[in-house]
């Protein structure tokens, strides 16, 4: 009777049903193109870090080496090679520019979202119009009123230039995120008695500060990489990380490995920016995809 | 605390035709709860919106405490507001939600705590006020906005649909609070529902209103047995009241295969108004459900039968005609689908409003009032 009892008390548990074969093939499908895709776009970079660290010799031959002894001697060469001043130039247009973008394109973006001006389509188009003119076209003019207010090769022409250059895609990225705000926290902070410095304090960047993160990332991408403006407008005292790397490509020839050093070191605060700010990159670009 | 005054107020948002909230006049006594109910684009939610201040007047003038604010911005009329979604400061903890907007006004950090601590140890949030609100549960956060706009002691409390984010069970527990809480504090208070029945058990006052204009204003009671037209009186109520339009003849309506007799005020009115057809409306309660071997009453098949437990609602068919009643039983009802059926209905509860204009006949003549300031309507 105790067996019986048991048996029919013991149970087999019952097998869960998950996705069937041919989704999971589809999921390994769609993971091995990602992959392939991932390693495609990062191999270039891949391969200029490897190159960094092979000697010049080894650096360019027909068949891509890829067993070599790894030297830092190429790094030590780009260091001595005055790299310094060019990674401060950089770095203080770079901050400059993006703080002052942040700081017009906030209350721009509010004045086109949350408390939109009469004809807030307009002024948006007009900021986006802005890029859809090819830099080389406007390059001559831009030199000639530089070069009449005697601010060739210094920092702070760059420093406005690239406010100007990042300033629209800012005020749309910042837009976006602003209307991502809910309207009734907004009224709540009103109610409260909250004026509008302290509706943008208190209230709406602390809400968009993943937003205001990626943008200012972006922007600071876009201003570390600009090499046009910096290789026509400067030449000694403003000259940038990009026009650094230009120097490696000479009549002498061209020094792969040099050259190569001197990108990976040119990359490495981009990349550790945006390591730092990967979660709020993340959270800030796919803002207002899912409700 | 104070007097809330809507003088014949009107909004029409720009580029519509129809205006959302059509001369409104609705006076709030201090210290009452007013409910203002109705339908989907009711004009409710606006009526209140434009007393926070978050909407224009388009005409008419708003008075709080005596206090003419229809320019007045929301941030300077004193009186805080619990919004449908909540609307909680998502980066701030539940005390820096609560204590927002005592430091907006320059209270100094020891009295903002002290209040604080005052208004969450009224709703239960003394544990919680370390958290942030996406760590909160639906009832926790509804909570946390009270106490945000309790902690203020403003004049008026607006609610805009509070609970509709609630389970029902929730919904119930934490209407009681906020009845509770309201006459303890003594705060007039302005509560927008859909929910009439969330309407009946909260208002000492109902405002019901459609398509923006004000239909009744009267307590809870006074609005169920004296409804002023047909609209009222089918909106509140649940289940619904039968509404059947039916011709007129020698003061009798024929319901099914049955003639019956209207009360007479009914008749008078319907006749002095040269009305041949009229809306009969009979609360389900004053329909009992009889079998059909009974006899007496109008013949029916049950359509369905809905148990909740003390109370069933049968849906039945009259014998040749197209409508269908409810009738409320008590208990349970285990009729069948399809089972032929007896309707005896009281005479006297019968309700007529006119066909055309839906106004309520008869109810000069039989007005069954008797709860305090007469019903407000237009």
């Amino acid at each position: 009777m105790a067996t019986v009892a048991a048996t029919a008390t013991r149970r087999r548990p019952r097998r869960r049903r998950g996705p069937g074969l041919r989704a999971r093939l589809s999921s390994v499908a769609w993971a091995t193109l990602a992959w392939f895709a991932g390693i495609v776009f990062f191999f270039p970079v891949l391969w200029m870090v490897i190159t960094s660290f092979k000697p010049e010799a080894a650096a360019y031959t027909s068949n891509p080496k890829f067993d070599f002894s790894p030297t830092l001697s190429e790094y030590k060469q780009v260091f001595s090679a005055g790299m310094g001043p060019f990674l401060a130039n950089s770095a203080i247009a770079t901050v400059l520019s993006v703080l002052l973008v942040l700081a017009l394109a906030t209350p721009a973006a509010y004045a086109l979202s949350l408390r939109p001006v009469g004809k807030w389509r307009d002024a948006l188009f007009f900021f986006i119009s802005t890029k859809m003119l090819p830099v080389v076209a406007a390059i001559v003019p831009i030199y000639l009123a530089v070069r009449e207010v005697d601010m060739l090769d210094s920092i702070p022409t760059l420093i406005i230039l690239y406010t100007a250059m990042n300033l629209p895609i800012a005020v749309w990225m910042m837009r976006s995120f602003f209307l991502e705000v809910p309207g009734e926290i907004l009224e709540a902070a009103r109610m409260d008695g909250a004026d509008l410095r302290h509706e943008l304090t208190e209230v709406v960047l602390p809400v968009v500060a993943p937003g205001l993160a990626a943008t200012a990332l972006i922007c600071a991408i876009f201003a570390w990489n600009e090499f046009f403006f910096a290789v026509n407008l400067t030449s000694i005292r403003a000259a940038t990380m990009p026009v650094f790397l230009v120097g490696f490509v000479s009549s002498e020839g061209l020094f792969w490995a040099k050259l190569a050093a001197a990108a990976t070191i040119a990359s490495v605060p981009v990349l550790i920016a945006g390591w730092v700010a990967q979660r709020q990159l993340v959270r800030g670009l796919s803002m207002g995809a899912i409700k | 605390m104070a007097e809330v005054t809507y003088e014949d107020v009107t909004c029409c948002y720009p580029g519509s035709d129809t205006p959302s909230v059509a001369g409104l006049s609705l006076d709030v006594p201090d210290g009452e709860f007013m409910v203002l109910v109705g339908p989907s684009g009711s004009g409710k939610t606006t009526a209140l919106r434009l007393l926070a201040g978050l909407e224009e007047l388009t005409d008419g003038r708003i008075e709080i405490d005596g206090r003419d604010v229809s320019g007045v911005d929301a941030r300077d009329r004193d009186i805080a507001m619990v919004f449908q979604n909540y609307a909680l400061y998502p980066n701030k903890t539940v005390a820096e939600n609560i204590g927002f907007a005592l430091k907006m006004q320059g209270v100094d950090r020891a009295e903002r705590e002290q209040r604080v601590r005052e208004a969450a140890s009224m709703l239960g949030l003394e544990e919680l006020l370390n958290r942030k609100p996406r760590q909160l549960s639906g009832g926790q956060r509804q909570r946390v906005a009270m106490g945000r706009a309790i902690v203020r002691r403003p004049k008026a409390f607006l609610m805009d649909e509070p609970l509709s984010n609630l389970d029902a069970k929730l919904r119930v527990q934490t209407r009681v609070q906020i009845a509770e809480l309201q006459r303890r504090l003594g705060t007039t208070t302005v509560y927008v529902t859909h929910d009439q029945g969330e309407a009946m058990t909260l208002g000492s006052r109902v405002a019901v209103l459609k398509d923006g204009t004000l239909q009744q204003c009267a307590p809870p009671r006074e609005l169920y047995d004296d409804p002023v037209n047909a609209f009222v009186a089918g909106f509140i109520g649940l289940p619904q009241m039968n509404l059947i339009r039916l011709g007129l003849e020698d003061g009798h309506v024929r319901l099914g295969e049955e003639r019956l007799e209207v009360p007479r005020e009914i008749a008078s009115d319907a006749a002095d108004r040269g009305a041949k057809e009229i809306i009969v409306g009979i609360r389900p309660e004053h329909v009992t459900v009889a079998d059909s071997a009974g006899g007496e009453g109008i013949a029916g098949e049950v359509l369905l039968v809905e148990s909740l437990g003390a109370d069933s609602y049968v849906h039945a068919s009259l014998a040749g005609s197209d409508t269908s009643f409810v009738a409320r039983t008590e208990g349970y009802d285990s009729r069948e689908p399809g089972t032929n059926v007896r309707l005896r209905i009281d005479p006297s509860r019968i309700y007529g409003f006119d066909a055309d204009t839906e106004e309520r006949l008869g109810a000069g003549e039989r007005s069954r009032s008797g709860s305090g300031a007469p019903s407000e309507h237009r």
